[in-house]
């Protein structure tokens, strides 16, 4: 027991568990946004992976990572607007419709990749991010080099979630948005337009998990392969439910999530006697499901989350 | 001026119309990409089509591809009929090919093995789907999400067996031992891969429409879907239904696997599914949730698949069409149903 604690306690351990954290705070908050305003996104798997894909693309391509970074946001919210359209413009089963946008954005994402690339024994790979030490922080013993000592990514990530916090309570469209989740109907009497507020966060919702793909591809891996994204994305959907739609309590979720993620990557290394290591893979989701099971009794849903919003049905 | 007006009914002529509808969109929008990739349309549609049902051989080949996604389009279909989200017909299709895999490496004559392989396969397929179910019933958990999850978790039990205990200790290869040889499925047509399992399919579909549509079962199934309230009102143990589906549900994912592993691969691979699971979401939508058509839809997408490999081989265009194909042909299918819902009316100004 102590040699795990003390594990945990090491500088890399640390430092493993922000960079995990990165990506899937980036597509929490992203569903959360999208949540919030009441419309489920359940193409956020897709929407990684065609992001990872074009930013990692346009990296390749123009050499300048942060042009990688700007093609996956755009990617994103560009698929975040599709979303849109078919769950608040045409009021579509928004279950069925983000399984559609993701098959659809995978299937885009791998044949795009093959025609750009073409298959190579070697996939090809890109000088990703290199971490960027914040002067005097980082030399804070052990949280110093851990927490900055990372990539800017990271510390986009860090910065996102107050940001999301003082968008989503201290500010009149992140009124709106909670408007439009929780009663549409009183929304639309005082002035908020329903649609528009809606396609408005799903398309920033998209934004984030564009910039969660773009950290997969670009940062983390620095290639671009078919399992980049490996469920990230569905897992980022239970973090919603575990934080309970708030941004601190999902980015408390994401950290969390990552710190089983990098203890399980430990044990693995550490090769834990004859256990397979696939038992560490499953481990996280495993523990997601229980934990929703747990924690589903005090989960408050926004009200009009998967109802879609038709003005003239009363 | 057109304005929409909503609907009452529908005309039968739509459960044709709106998936050949929503499937000639596709290709048209999909057709896009073909030209980006260099090659000429009509070419590549054209090699599609003759290698997926050009000849008997290449009709034998669809069916065989489409049996799964028969399989897991009626468990989709069932599923959705009570609003039940199974998103893990994935998951419970590899549950059912490993339960099947096991009972078929044991010796026993085949006809025996092979009724054995179908329960176990199935009776997987329903544990595994009975979680997101009860996680629903009993702690209100969103069944979407569960049943998502638990693909990943039953991949990497998958994973775990065929790289640990079942590793071909001869080749070191992460594939399981194969099923005893009397166990393989019967083929049907002398120099095809055409096997028993494709016969259960086309049978389980008309079975599974005779359930939803003319069973209380079914009744029970369709009301819960509709409306749970009116069900409840009604005294239908709304709950109970719910395992009910999930349980039938999940065993038509199973035998998805059952039928894969008794006839295809004979043993279980990592990749012994290529997304059918998914696929059925798709299967199902184009089917508008009905058994019956389910078929014809599973046929479609296995001729997309079979076709996008051939075209890939002649033409340099990626077969990863086939997975934009079933993203695209799903979105269009939703917008096709809007067609269900409304009708547009032309209004005023004319007069």
């Amino acid at each position: 027991m102590s040699a795990v604690l003390e594990q945990i306690f090491q500088v890399g351990f640390l430092a493993a568990i922000i960079r995990i954290a990165t990506p899937l705070a980036f597509a929490t908050l992203g569903e959360m946004f999208s949540e919030r305003a009441g419309v489920l996104n359940l193409g956020i798997e897709g929407i990684m992976l065609l992001s990872a894909m074009t930013g990692f693309t346009a990296a390749s391509l123009s050499g300048s990572l942060w042009l990688g970074v700007l093609a996956a946001v755009l990617t994103g919210a560009l698929m975040g607007a599709v979303h849109a359209l078919f769950t608040v413009a045409l009021g579509l089963s928004q279950h069925v419709c983000g399984i559609g946008v993701t098959l659809f954005s995978s299937g885009l994402a791998y044949f795009l990749y093959r025609l750009i690339f073409g298959q190579q024994s070697v996939p090809p790979n890109i000088k990703g991010f290199e971490t960027l030490p914040i002067p005097i922080l980082s030399g804070i013993p052990v949280l110093g080099p851990a927490v900055f000592n990372q990539f800017s990514l990271v510390y986009m990530a860090m910065l996102s979630i107050p940001l999301a916090a003082f968008v989503l309570y201290r500010t009149p469209w992140g009124l709106s948005v909670r408007m439009v989740g929780e009663n549409p109907r009183a929304a639309d009497s005082a002035g908020v337009s329903v649609i528009a507020t809606r396609f408005q966060a799903v398309i920033l919702g998209g934004a984030l998990m564009g910039l969660a793909g773009a950290f997969l591809s670009m940062a983390q891996f620095n290639a671009f392969t078919f399992g980049v994204v490996s469920g990230r994305g569905w897992v980022a959907i239970a973090l919603v439910v575990f934080g309970r739609w708030d941004p601190w309590r999902s980015a408390g979720a994401a950290l969390l999530f990552a710190f089983v993620d990098a203890l399980q990557l430990r044990m693995q290394a550490s090769g834990l006697g004859h256990i397979p290591y696939e038992a560490f893979l499953m481990l996280p989701f495993i523990f997601t499901i229980v934990a929703m099971a747990v924690m589903s009794r005090n989960a408050v849903a926004p009200s009009a989350l998967l109802k879609p919003f038709r003005r003239e049905e009363r | 001026m057109f304005r929409l007006e909503a609907r009452t009914s529908t005309p039968a002529w739509f459960n044709l119309a709106l998936p050949l509808l929503a499937i000639g969109a596709t290709l048209i929008l999909c057709s896009g990409l073909i030209a980006l990739a260099g090659a000429g349309v009509v070419e590549a549609y054209g090699v599609m089509f003759s290698a997926s049902l050009g000849d008997s051989y290449a009709v034998t080949e669809t069916l065989v591809r489409a049996t799964p996604m028969i399989f897991t389009g009626l468990a989709v279909a069932v599923a959705f009929r009570a609003k039940f989200w199974n998103i893990g017909a994935e998951g419970q299709l590899l549950a059912g090919a490993v339960a099947s895999c096991a009972v078929g490496a044991i010796p026993m004559p085949g006809p025996l093995a092979m009724l054995l392989m179908a329960l176990a396969g199935a009776a997987a397929g329903a544990a595994v789907a009975l979680i997101p179910a009860t996680l629903r019933v009993k702690f209100r958990v969103d069944d979407v999400v569960s049943s998502l999850l638990l693909n990943s978790v039953i991949f990497y039990a998958l994973m775990a067996l065929i790289e640990g205990p079942w590793k071909d200790s001869f080749s070191g290869y992460p594939i399981s031992p194969p099923i005893e040889d009397t166990a393989n499925f019967p083929v049907l047509l002398e120099g095809t891969r055409l096997h028993l399992g494709v016969v259960a399919a086309l049978v389980a579909a008309p079975l599974i429409w005779f359930v939803v549509a003319r069973t209380t079962l079914g009744f029970r199934i369709r009301v819960t879907g509709e409306n749970p309230e009116a069900a409840r009102y009604g005294g239908i143990n709304v709950e109970r239904v719910l395992i009910s589906t999930a349980l039938l549900s999940g065993a038509l994912a199973g035998l998805a696997g059952v039928g894969e592993v008794g006839g295809v691969h004979f043993q279980v691979m990592s990749d012994i599914s290529p997304g059918y699971g998914y696929s059925g979401i798709v299967v199902a939508m184009l089917a508008r949730l009905n058994p019956l058509g389910v078929v014809p839809a599973a046929i479609f997408l296995a001729a997309v698949m079979t076709g996008a490999e051939a075209m890939s081989r002649a033409t340099g265009v990626p077969a990863f069409l086939s997975e934009v194909i079933q993203g695209t042909a799903l979105l269009a299918m939703l917008v096709a149903l809007l067609f269900t819902a409304y009708r547009i009316r032309r209004v005023g100004t004319a007069k």
